[in-house]
């Protein structure tokens, strides 16, 4: 199948209903002769939940913005159902928030609705739909009574619902999260979890890079062992194993054996990293 | 004493001080607005270069025309736009960082323009209309062209506010939502450099950068969106023009430094007694 022909101005392109939301195939990305992923492929159902975890370094941001149509790969191909990512307006990424300039003058509003531009298009100005959608999504987060709030007002996790939000706004199928529980306290990490329980039910499906190994394994269906490499993609139980993960993060974390035999597990590298920057 | 109406009404019984008020004004407001943009994506060191990079483009055109000041905007105008797109350009491929970029290109455009000045055997007194500006030589044509870049720049922020934006905000998001990214930074640096040129006559080279930041700056204290930080910072970039204009008549200052100072008095203001945030408050 080939992509259509694409208007610069508007380059959105159809779906596929048969294809996979997400298809990776023999992936490599190269900076300056190093590879920073390499020969990725792995595939997506809609509505899949699936963690990313990896140490830092692993390509967990590179491989999103990838996806997202973002960054050009140096071989292998991306398609988003069926076509590549480049003509589609519903991937939603997610910064870290530590890569949000929180003073800049935007509202809780301003942001969501950011994520309509794609649809409303040049020379035109939202129209009652689009507010609609915005009030609509901030609803859905819990967010509509902080719509005028300036963003640097927020909390933790109110900023990071207010970007689900605009992702929601922008009626994206595939919701590309990097970091988002990092430095948050424990409500508001359920809060954030619970919401993407209810993402799967509107069929959206949702990549999470993480750090957090509990939560990758109670929370998704699918862990993705990133290294470079896939070292292991499955079933939590399956993915989360000592040797994978000795394998995946060697050097960056420690294994404890307790004297009963069991392997606890801890990654050493990005406590509370970003904490408000 | 003289009558209170007297002393606001008697500057303008001169028609170049009508036209010199009027060309401040449009100045004042285009630089506030477009320098919104250029504190949010922290661009002052670029808006200072590309007012200095203007000065080449000027005495060449000084220099062809054999001192006739006509045409000197476009001279202008010509310099910024390659400037501006010559440093989107530069930042993104090269192997030095952004602001090394900018210094380079800035300081040897700068030294370009004075040498060129220089050669001319008066350069003292040309050089510094060029570098402060000279309002009371603004020309009914000059007035023409200021009013008409003036509204093409207000109208290119206003029809892509959105877009600017995301832009400005997430160009992460401006990428998936798959605006066209590159096409809008360079109209972005090109109507600065419109901007740039526009105010060169009224508020010279070297105090420009003021122009564009001061007011943003003070706006931003003030307020908390977009839409709202352009119309306070306009406003201060009016009233700036307005009453520097005046200190300019009445106290024979140089009216480029007395509508930059008059901005910068304002800023402390707020900066100093701002409600919630201000400086005075905090101290105790």
């Amino acid at each position: 199948m080939t992509t259509p022909s694409l208007n610069p101005l508007h380059p959105h392109v159809p779906h596929d209903p048969h294809a996979p939301i997400l298809e990776v195939e023999k992936l490599n990305v190269r900076y300056d002769g190093h590879f920073a992923l390499e020969n990725i492929s792995f595939h997506l159902h809609a509505g899949e939940r699936v963690a990313v975890v990896g140490p830092n370094g692993a390509g967990k941001s590179t491989l999103f913005k990838v996806v997202a149509g973002v960054l050009p790969p140096s071989s292998g191909e991306v398609k988003i159902s069926g076509y590549g990512p480049r003509g589609h307006i519903c991937i939603a990424y997610v910064p870290q928030r530590s890569q949000v300039d929180w003073r800049f003058p935007a509202s809780v509003g301003d942001v969501v609705m950011m994520g309509r531009i794609g649809k409303i298009g040049f020379f035109r100005w939202p129209h009652r739909n689009d507010w609609d959608i915005v009030h609509a999504a901030l609803e859905a987060v819990d967010m509509d009574s902080l719509a005028g709030r300036q963003i640097g007002e927020l909390s933790g996790g109110q900023q990071q619902r207010t970007f689900l939000a605009r992702a929601l706004a922008q009626e994206a199928e595939l919701v590309l999260m990097d970091e988002p529980l990092n430095g948050l306290d424990a409500p508001s990490q359920e809060a954030i979890l619970s919401l993407l329980e209810k993402l799967r039910q509107e069929k959206i499906t949702v990549m999470v890079a993480t750090h957090d190994l509990g939560q990758a394994a109670s929370h998704f269906d699918r862990v993705m062992l990133l290294n470079r490499r896939i070292i292991r993609f499955g079933p939590p139980h399956e993915v989360l194993t000592s040797d994978n993960l000795l394998h995946a993060y060697s050097g960056h974390a420690q294994l404890i054996k307790g004297a009963d035999g069991t392997t606890t597990f801890a990654d050493s590298c990005c406590d509370g990293e970003d904490e408000n920057a | 004493m003289p009558n209170l109406i007297d002393i606001f009404i008697q500057p303008f019984s001169y028609a170049f001080m009508i036209r010199g008020l009027a060309a401040s004004v449009i100045v004042g407001v285009v630089c506030a607005v477009v320098g919104v943009y250029v504190v949010l994506r922290g661009m002052a060191f670029f808006g200072d270069a590309l007012a200095h990079a203007v000065l080449p483009g000027v005495a060449l055109g000084y220099l062809i025309s054999g001192g006739s000041r006509d045409t000197l905007f476009w001279w202008a105008l010509g310099a910024a736009v390659l400037v501006a797109l010559a440093v989107g350009r530069v930042s993104k491929h090269a192997q030095i960082r952004e602001d090394t970029a900018i210094g380079i290109i800035f300081a040897s455009m700068f030294a370009l323009g004075i040498a060129l000045i220089s050669t001319v055997r008066s350069y003292t007194v040309d050089l510094s209309h060029f570098l402060f500006g000279d309002v009371l030589g603004v020309s009914g044509r000059d007035l023409i062209l200021t009013a008409a870049f003036g509204a093409v720049i207000l109208l290119a922020i206003f029809f892509f506010y959105k877009e600017f934006l995301v832009l400005s905000f997430d160009p992460v998001l401006s990428a998936t939502l798959r605006l066209p990214s590159g096409l809008l930074n360079n109209l972005l640096f090109v109507l600065m450099a419109l901007t740039v040129s526009v105010a060169m006559q009224t508020v010279g080279v070297a105090l420009m950068v003021a122009m564009l930041v001061t007011p943003a700056a003070t706006a931003s204290l003030l307020t908390h969106r977009l839409w709202q930080g352009m119309l306070v910072s306009a406003s201060i970039g009016a009233v700036s023009a307005v009453t520097g204009l005046y200190m300019s008549y009445y106290f024979n200052i140089v009216s480029g430094s007395a509508i930059v100072l008059t901005a910068t008095f304002i800023f402390l203001l707020v900066f100093l007694f701002h409600p919630r945030r201000g400086l005075v408050w905090k101290r105790r």
